[in-house]
C-alpha cells in the first residue's frame, strides 16, 4: 500500500517538473519575454550586490553609503586670470573660461594669497567617473554607483510589495464581483469606475500633502488604489467565464457549496491571468515612484526618482552632457527596469494565453 | 409494478424578456413549456429534438441548476422509497438529495476543472458530503477508475486533463458522477463530441454500469439513431414541448406526429443502396386525434405511445 | 466515365511544431473525375482536413507540402506563386467550410460579399451582370433574391449556409470541396442542404469532394470514396463497393460503429484506444495496434503502408487487408 503511495508520489513529482520544464520552454520561445527576464535579473543582481559588498568589507561604508557616504575628491587646479575680451587665442568666448583644470582667480575668494600660475586645491563634486567611483560622485560627494543599486533595492520592493497588494486585492474583489452578482457586482464595479475616473497622480499629489510617504507607505496606497481600480473589472470577466464552464455546474449539482465553488473552483481559474497583471503592475509602481520623486513628494532616503531630483534642485539637470552621471544611470535604470517587468509579462502572455502561440 | 425514479408534471421554464426601462409590456420565451413525463426505475428516457427545442433547459431544471417557473418534480427517496417533490426541502435535505442527482456533460474539455488532479476530481463529492474516511475515498476511486476502464488506475490518478484524450476524459466524468451511485443521472449528449469509432465504446460503459448499478438516464441527444442504442423510451421534444412519446421501437416503426415522421425520413443511412422516402408534411392524421379528443393535451393511441395534440401546423410550414 | 478533372498523387504535408515535425497527410493519391463526388471520411486527427487545405495551398503558416503534386486539368498546383495562386482558387476550386455559416462577414451585405468574390476573378464584369449572375446561383441554392440586401445575422442558419453553397459556386469553379458542411446544423435542415447540393452538382456538372466523419453522408453523397487513419488512405474505391464488402479492419469497423434508425436493433463494435500520435513515424501499419485481430505481419510491423487493388478499382491498405 504505501509502496504504491509514494510511486504516486514519484509520478506527481514527475508531472509537475514536466509541467515545469514546459512552460519554461514556451516562455523561452518569446525573445522579448527573455530580454525583460535578463534585465530583471541583472537588476536584482544589483540589488543584492550592495549588501554583499558592504558585507564583506569590499566598499567602506564611509565612503560607499549612497546616503551617508562621504568622499572627498580633491583635484589641483591652475590659478590662471580670464581676459576681459574674447575672443583669444586660448578662448573663444566668455563661457570658455576657465576651462577644464583651470580657477578665475577672481573667484578665489577664501585664498587670498594665491597668484596667477599657482596650484590651487580644491574638492570637486561631483566628481565625473573614475577608478574609485564607477559611475561618478553627486555633489554630496555619495557613490553613484551604490546609489544605482539602492535604488534597485527600492525599486524591487516598493513594486512587487504594491503589486502582490493590488492583485490580491483585484482578484478577491472581481471573484466576489463574478461570483455573487446581483448588487455586489454593481456596488463593485461603480467603485471601480469611480477609481477609475480618478486622475492618479494628482490624486497621489494630494495623499502626500497629508501624509508624510515612505516607501512601505508608497507601496500599500499605490496598491491598494491599483487594486480598486480597473483591474477588478478584468479579472471579473476572466471569473464570469469560468463560473460558466460545466465543472462547476457539476459542483454545484454535487452539492458544493458557493464558499467551497469560489475557493476551488473560480480562483485557481483566475490566478494565471492575476500574475499577469501583477507583473504589468511592477511597472507602473516603478514608474509612479520616479515621478513622485522628482516632484519631492516623497519621503524616501535614496531612490532613482531621489537621484534625478537632486540634480534638479542642484541645478545641473539642464547642464548638457557636462554632468550626464548624475542623470542619465538613474533616468536609464528606470526606463530598463520598467521595461523589463513589462516584457517580462508579455512573455508570461505567450505562455498563459495559448491563443497566442504562434506553433 | 415497478417504481418511478422520477415524475415530471407540467414542468415550465420561462424567461422574460424586458421591452426596455418604461415599458409594461413583457415578453416570455418559453424555453420548456409544460412538459410531464415519468421514468421507471432502471428504465432510460430519451430526450431527442434539434438545438433550441428545450432539452438541455429541460436538462439543469431537473438537475437544480436552474430554478424552474412552474411544476411539479418528484424523485424517489430511496431511503424512505417514497416520491418526495424537491420544492419544500431545507439546504440541509437537498444536500443529501443530490447525491442522488447527477449529470454528464457533453463537452469533454470543459468539464473537468483543468487545474485539478483526476483523482481530485473524482474524490470531489466524497468530500463535499463527507463519505467514508480518507484510506476509504481512495480505494473508491481506484475502484471507480477501474470500473470504467482506466487501468491501471495509479496512472491516471495523479494526472491533469489536458493529457487524457477526449474519450478517457469522459470515461473520468463517468467515474465521478458514478462513484456515489446515483439513481438518477441527467446525460446531455456525452458522445457527440467523441471520435465516432470510440463512441460506442462510451456508451456500452454507460449501458453495462446503468445494468449493474440500476441506474435510469435521461438521455438528451439530437441524434435518434443514439438514442435508440441507449434508451428504453423516446421522447421527441420540438419548441419546449413534448409532441411524441413511446418505446424505442415504436417510435420508430409507427411515429404519428408530423414533426416526427419528418424528423426520421431526414436522417441520412449508412447504406448507399437504401432509398430514402421524402416526407411531405401531411397534418390529417394529427387533425383526426385532436379531433376525436378534444381536451387531452396529450393522448394515449394505445401500446403506450403518446402524441401531443397541440396546433404546430404555423410552426412547421 | 468522365475525365479527370483533379489528380492527387502521393501528397505528403507536415506541421512543424515545437515538439517536431508532425506528419499530417503521408502519400494520399487519389483521382476525382468530371461531374463525379469523392468522399473523404475518417476521424479527427486523420488528416482529411489537411488534404483539403492543401488542394487550395490554405494551410497554415507552419504546415509544409513536403513532397508530391496536385494536378488541377492538368496544372500543377504544387509550386504555384501565391498570385498563380489566387487565379486557382474559387475559379477553378472553391471550398465550403466547417462552420461556414460563421464565415460571413457581418457588417457587409450578403450581395455585396458574393460581389466581392465574383469582381475578384471577373474584373470586366458589369454590376448588372454580377447581378443576374447572384440570382441565378440564388436560384439553383433555392434562396430568395431579397437574400441579397440582407445582413447575415438576418438570416437563420439554413439559409447562410445556402448562401455559402451560392458563394462556393459564383465563379463557376469546376471542383467544389465541402468540409463537414452541415455539422452544426439540424438533421431537417441538413436534408433539405444535401439535397440542393446534389441538386446543384447534377444541373452544374460539378465534381464535388466532400469531406465529413459521418459515414451515413457519405454513403448518400458520394459515387467514390476513401477512409482515412492517421494521415494515410487504408480503402478506397467506389461507395457501393465499400460499403458491401469493406476490405480494410478500419473500414469493417467504421461500418460496423454506427447506429442507424432503420433495420435491426444490433450489437455495435467498437474500438478502444487512441489515433497514434504523429510526431514520431514508425515503420509499418499505423492501425495495427489497434487492430482487433491483426495478422502476425502487422503485429510485428513488417508491413509498410501500401495500397494494393483487391478488386476493380476497390484498394486497401495491404497490412489489414487480411486481419480481424
Amino acid at each position: 500500500m504505501s509502496k504504491k503511495i509514494t510511486q504516486q508520489e514519484e509520478l506527481q513529482k514527475q508531472i509537475r517538473k514536466d509541467a515545469l520544464r514546459k512552460n519554461w520552454k514556451l516562455f523561452s520561445q518569446s525573445k522579448l519575454g527573455m530580454i525583460g527576464l535578463y534585465i530583471v535579473c541583472f537588476f536584482l543582481f544589483l540589488a543584492l550586490l550592495q549588501p554583499f559588498l558592504f558585507i564583506t568589507g569590499i566598499w567602506n561604508p564611509a565612503i560607499y553609503d549612497p546616503v551617508v557616504g562621504y568622499d572627498q575628491i580633491k583635484a589641483e587646479l591652475l590659478v590662471i586670470e580670464c581676459p576681459k575680451e574674447y575672443p583669444t587665442e586660448k578662448y573663444e568666448s566668455y563661457s570658455d573660461c576657465p576651462g577644464p583644470g583651470e580657477v578665475n582667480i577672481k573667484k578665489l575668494y577664501m585664498a587670498p594669497d594665491l597668484k596667477v600660475g599657482e596650484y590651487y586645491d580644491t574638492f570637486i563634486q561631483p566628481a565625473p567617473p573614475s577608478k574609485t567611483h564607477l559611475l561618478g560622485t553627486d555633489s554630496l560627494g555619495r557613490d553613484i554607483f551604490s546609489q544605482i543599486m539602492e535604488g534597485s533595492q527600492v525599486a524591487f520592493v516598493l513594486g512587487l510589495l504594491s503589486a502582490t497588494l493590488g492583485v490580491g486585492i483585484s482578484t478577491i474583489l472581481g471573484t466576489i464581483a463574478a461570483f455573487f452578482g446581483g448588487r455586489v457586482d454593481a456596488y463593485l464595479m461603480r467603485q471601480s469606475d469611480l477609481i477609475l475616473m480618478l486622475p492618479s497622480l494628482p490624486l497621489l499629489f494630494i495623499i502626500s500633502a497629508f501624509a508624510e510617504l515612505k516607501v512601505w507607505h508608497l507601496a500599500v496606497v499605490l496598491g491598494v488604489l491599483g487594486g480598486l481600480g480597473g483591474s477588478v473589472i478584468t479579472i471579473k470577466s476572466q471569473a464570469l467565464q469560468v463560473k460558466v464552464k460545466p465543472y462547476v455546474d457539476s459542483a454545484r449539482i454535487t452539492g458544493g457549496s458557493k464558499w467551497q465553488i469560489l475557493f476551488q473552483h473560480i480562483l485557481p481559474n483566475v490566478a494565471p491571468l492575476a500574475l499577469l497583471f501583477m507583473v504589468f503592475s511592477v511597472t507602473g509602481a516603478i514608474a509612479s515612484e520616479s515621478v513622485l520623486s522628482f516632484l519631492g513628494l516623497l519621503n524616501i532616503d535614496m531612490s532613482w526618482g531621489i537621484m534625478i531630483y537632486l540634480s534638479q534642485t542642484d541645478g545641473f539637470i539642464f547642464s548638457g552632457l557636462d554632468f550626464w552621471w548624475l542623470i542619465l544611470p538613474a533616468g536609464l535604470a528606470v526606463t530598463f527596469l520598467a521595461g523589463g517587468f513589462y516584457l517580462v509579462g508579455r512573455g508570461l502572455d505567450e505562455v498563459f494565453n495559448p491563443r497566442l502561440r504562434k506553433r | 409494478m415497478k417504481k418511478n425514479v422520477i415524475e415530471v408534471k407540467n414542468l415550465e421554464k420561462y424567461y422574460e424578456i424586458s421591452r426596455g426601462l418604461f415599458s409594461r409590456d413583457k415578453g416570455e420565451v418559453k424555453a420548456v413549456d409544460n412538459i410531464s413525463f415519468e421514468i421507471p426505475q432502471g428504465e432510460s428516457l430519451g430526450l431527442v429534438g434539434q438545438s433550441g427545442c428545450g432539452k438541455t433547459t429541460t436538462a439543469r431544471s431537473l438537475c437544480l441548476l436552474d430554478p424552474k417557473t412552474n411544476g411539479d418534480v418528484k424523485f424517489l427517496n430511496p431511503e424512505t422509497q417514497e416520491m418526495e417533490s424537491i420544492d419544500d426541502l431545507d439546504d440541509e435535505e437537498l444536500k443529501k438529495f443530490r447525491r442522488n442527482i447527477q449529470m454528464i456533460f457533453q463537452d469533454p474539455y470543459e468539464s473537468l476543472n483543468p487545474r485539478w488532479t483526476i483523482k481530485d476530481i473524482i474524490l470531489e463529492p466524497l468530500n463535499i458530503h463527507n463519505i467514508g474516511n480518507l484510506l476509504d475515498r481512495e480505494e473508491a476511486v481506484r475502484e471507480i477508475l477501474t470500473t470504467v476502464g482506466l487501468t491501471p488506475p495509479e496512472n491516471y490518478m495523479p494526472r491533469y486533463p489536458h493529457e487524457l484524450s477526449g474519450g478517457q476524459r469522459q470515461r473520468v466524468s463517468i467515474a465521478r458522477t458514478l462513484i456515489m451511485k446515483p439513481k438518477f443521472v441527467v446525460c446531455d449528449e456525452p458522445t457527440s463530441m467523441l471520435d465516432v469509432s470510440i463512441r460506442i465504446s462510451i456508451m456500452d460503459l454507460m449501458l453495462n454500469l446503468a445494468n449493474d448499478l440500476d441506474i435510469s438516464y435521461l438521455y438528451i441527444t439530437h441524434d435518434l439513431a443514439v438514442a435508440r442504442y441507449m434508451c428504453n423510451r423516446i421522447a421527441v421534444m420540438f419548441n419546449g414541448k413534448i409532441v411524441e412519446i413511446a418505446e424505442t421501437e415504436e417510435l420508430l416503426k409507427n411515429p404519428v406526429h408530423p414533426y416526427t415522421k419528418r424528423l426520421i425520413s431526414s436522417i441520412p443511412v449508412p447504406d448507399p443502396k437504401y432509398k430514402r422516402v421524402e416526407y411531405k408534411l401531411n397534418f390529417d392524421e394529427l387533425d383526426e386525434i385532436i379531433i376525436k379528443n378534444p381536451d387531452k393535451a396529450m393522448v394515449d393511441i394505445g401500446n403506450e405511445h403518446y402524441i401531443a395534440t397541440h396546433n404546430v401546423k404555423d410552426i412547421l410550414y | 466515365m468522365g475525365k479527370e478533372v483533379l489528380v492527387v498523387n502521393k501528397l505528403n504535408m507536415h506541421y512543424e511544431t515545437l515538439d517536431g515535425p508532425v506528419a499530417a497527410v503521408k502519400d494520399v493519391s487519389f483521382v476525382l473525375n468530371e461531374g463525379e463526388s469523392f468522399g473523404l471520411v475518417g476521424e479527427s486527427g486523420c488528416g482529411k482536413t489537411s488534404v483539403a487545405m492543401s488542394l487550395l495551398q490554405l494551410q497554415a503558416d507552419n504546415a509544409k507540402i513536403s513532397s508530391g503534386s496536385i494536378k488541377l486539368e492538368g496544372k500543377e498546383l504544387v509550386g504555384m506563386t501565391e498570385n498563380e495562386l489566387r487565379t486557382v482558387r474559387w475559379d477553378g476550386i472553391s471550398i465550403v467550410f466547417q462552420g461556414a455559416m460563421n464565415a460571413w462577414n457581418p457588417v457587409a451585405k450578403i450581395g455585396e460579399q458574393i460581389r466581392e468574390a465574383i469582381r475578384e476573378h471577373r474584373p470586366d464584369n458589369t454590376k448588372e451582370e454580377n447581378t443576374k449572375k447572384i440570382e441565378e446561383l440564388f436560384n439553383i441554392v433555392g434562396l430568395d433574391n431579397s437574400v441579397m440586401d440582407r445582413y447575415p445575422h438576418e438570416l437563420s442558419g439554413g439559409m447562410k449556409q445556402r448562401a455559402i453553397i451560392a458563394l462556393a459556386l459564383s465563379c463557376d469553379p469546376k471542383v467544389v470541396i465541402a468540409d463537414e458542411p452541415t455539422t452544426a446544423l439540424d438533421v431537417v435542415i441538413q436534408d433539405q442542404i444535401l439535397k440542393e447540393l446534389k441538386k446543384v452538382q447534377d444541373l452544374l456538372g460539378l465534381s464535388l469532394i466532400y469531406i465529413s466523419h459521418d459515414i451515413a453522408v457519405i454513403a448518400e453523397m458520394t459515387d467514390n470514396m476513401a477512409v482515412m487513419y492517421a494521415g494515410s488512405v487504408v480503402e478506397m474505391g467506389p461507395t457501393a463497393n465499400i460499403f458491401s464488402k469493406p476490405k480494410h479492419a478500419y473500414t469493417r469497423l467504421l461500418l460496423e460503429s454506427t447506429p442507424s434508425v432503420v433495420g435491426e436493433r444490433k450489437k455495435l463494435r467498437s474500438l478502444d484506444g487512441e489515433p497514434p500520435s504523429l510526431i514520431n513515424e514508425k515503420k509499418g501499419c499505423s492501425f495495427s495496434p489497434r487492430c482487433p485481430e491483426p495478422t502476425k505481419e502487422c503485429k510485428n510491423q513488417e508491413l509498410d503502408m501500401k495500397l494494393v487493388e483487391v478488386s476493380k478499382g476497390h484498394f486497401a491498405d495491404q497490412c489489414c487487408v487480411n486481419c480481424g
